[in-house]
């Protein structure tokens, strides 16, 4: 059988795997952009802190992904078999990218604008909001859209614990040794990449500013 | 808004003969370099309505001696004084939102458009949304541009000469009695330059400002200022009305007039 007649006899499966899999990136990268941009902005203003997250960031996304996974499955609460560990080591992943291009953004404003702002009479809060955030926005936009990607790719992985996705397709080919099954997860996650880097890379284009 | 000064009582020292920014003795320096220091024994008084150019070289001071006074900068010792009140005491926030600040081209929002540049400070400062309409057209038709024209458009659309006139506007806004403006026309081409510089006179004559320009251009300080102040390595080093700095002999003051080729009456 060859992967296109796989993929039509077993079309309400790969449907079924592709919408788990798009709401473990969702989810994942919703808690991620949650948890990143803040801290980002957080860190701007606290050189000790910045080291230590943006260590710990880099640090994390060394770890091999199917390692990581292992490691979470112990752990109390936020490990076991499912979904939710596989959320928790999607969103570790995803911080990297999120955090430091949050960081950088709000830090490459233009000094004579930033100095501009403050000789306005403008508070802290008001130029971290008003000035650097929107300027910075595209950049930010543009680590968020590389978490995506990188967090579409590895969702497959976390089949190997229990929260489905795409990568159930991909783990059933390898054991089967069926490059058709393989296919059926690969190219359908190949697509979604595709299409969130492209959207992403839209609003991303829509916020730069000059 | 200037007008908060708790140590004087206005019928003991008469408003008008009070300095509005004042220079103690300052000296400026960056801790981490301990050689010359970028300012030093600067005593200075400017009074309401004057209008002072600070001219001198690149590197010697001019700009650092703005921004003491809305406090970008804050001295090393001695004391800067705004409204008869020094300007550690003062809330920084309101300090500044009393001065109108120009700088070069680069300092308008670019993610903001011609009208949100503007009214910036005035919504910071709550006014109501009538009151900041009225304002914006107002402010914007004093520097010579169509308020409905420009305002839905962003500083990247506009011209050099267009983008400074934004600025001025934006820094006149709030009706702040003082106006800093640093090399406010150095980015413009010369004819737009002395549009800009006879319009500028124009609008100083109406709204009775005190104004202070940085400059590096003799020129300028002479067409522009009703007193210049001469700065040369961080200390003052001439003071003078226009028509009396063309027969200044300090070395300083012949060498910037030479290069602007105006040394010919006062060589001695």
């Amino acid at each position: 059988m060859n992967a296109w007649q796989f993929l039509l006899t077993h079309r309400a499966e790969v449907l079924a795997a592709t919408r788990e899999h798009l709401i473990l990136v969702l989810l994942s990268m919703s808690i991620a952009a949650l948890v990143g941009v803040p801290l980002g902005m957080l860190i701007v203003g606290h050189p000790r802190l910045r080291a230590v997250a943006l260590a710990l960031a880099s640090v994390l996304q060394t770890i091999p992904s199917l390692a990581l996974f292992g490691f979470l499955i112990p752990l109390p609460l936020i490990g076991g078999i499912g979904a939710h560990t596989a959320i928790v080591a999607l969103v570790l992943y995803a911080l990297l990218p999120i955090l430091r291009n949050t960081y950088v953004g709000l830090t490459s404003v233009d000094a004579a604008i930033l100095e501009a702002a403050e000789g306005m009479g403008m508070t802290e809060g008001q130029i971290l909001f008003r000035v650097r955030l929107p300027l910075a926005s595209s950049v930010i936009m543009a680590g968020i859209r590389t978490a995506a990607v990188i967090t579409i790719g590895v969702a497959t992985i976390a089949a190997a614990i229990g929260a489905g996705g795409l990568g159930t397709f991909i783990f059933r080919g390898v054991a089967m040794v069926s490059d058709a099954v393989i296919l059926a997860g690969a190219v359908p996650a190949a697509v979604l990449a595709l299409l969130a880097d492209f959207l992403l890379s839209l609003l991303e284009r829509r916020l730069r500013v000059n | 808004m200037l007008a908060r000064r708790p140590n004087v009582k206005a019928e003991e020292t008469p408003y008008m003969t009070n300095p509005i920014i004042e220079f103690r003795q300052v000296e400026y320096q960056i801790s981490t370099i301990a050689s010359e220091p970028i300012l030093s024994g600067i005593s200075l008084a400017i009074h309401r309505g004057e209008t002072i150019a600070m001219l001198g070289r690149s590197g010697s001071g001019k700009t650092t001696l703005v921004k003491l006074i809305n406090g970008l900068r804050r001295v090393s010792s001695g004391a800067v004084l705004v409204g008869g009140r020094d300007v550690h005491d003062w809330d920084a926030i309101r300090l500044r939102r009393g001065i109108g600040y120009v700088i070069q081209e680069t300092g308008l929002f670019p993610h903001l458009t011609v009208r949100e540049n503007v009214c910036l400070v005035p919504r910071l400062e709550n006014w109501p949304a009538d009151r900041v309409a009225s304002r914006y057209a107002e402010v914007l038709q004093s520097v010579g541009l169509s308020p409905s024209l420009y305002s839905q458009r962003y500083p990247r659309e506009l011209s050099g000469g267009q983008r400074q006139r934004v600025g001025v506007a934006r820094a006149l806004a709030a009706d702040p009695e003082i106006l800093l403006m640093d090399e406010p026309f150095g980015a413009l081409d010369p004819v737009t330059r002395a549009e800009l510089q006879r319009e500028f006179l124009n609008l100083r004559r109406n709204l009775e400002k005190t104004v202070v320009l940085v400059t590096h251009d003799v020129r300028e300080a002479l067409l522009l200022a009703t007193r210049i102040v001469l700065l040369d390595s961080g200390r003052i080093v001439a003071e003078a009305a226009p028509e009396e700095f063309l027969k200044l002999a300090h070395p300083v003051a012949r060498e910037f007039l030479a290069a602007a080729e105006l040394a010919t009456g006062g060589r001695q």
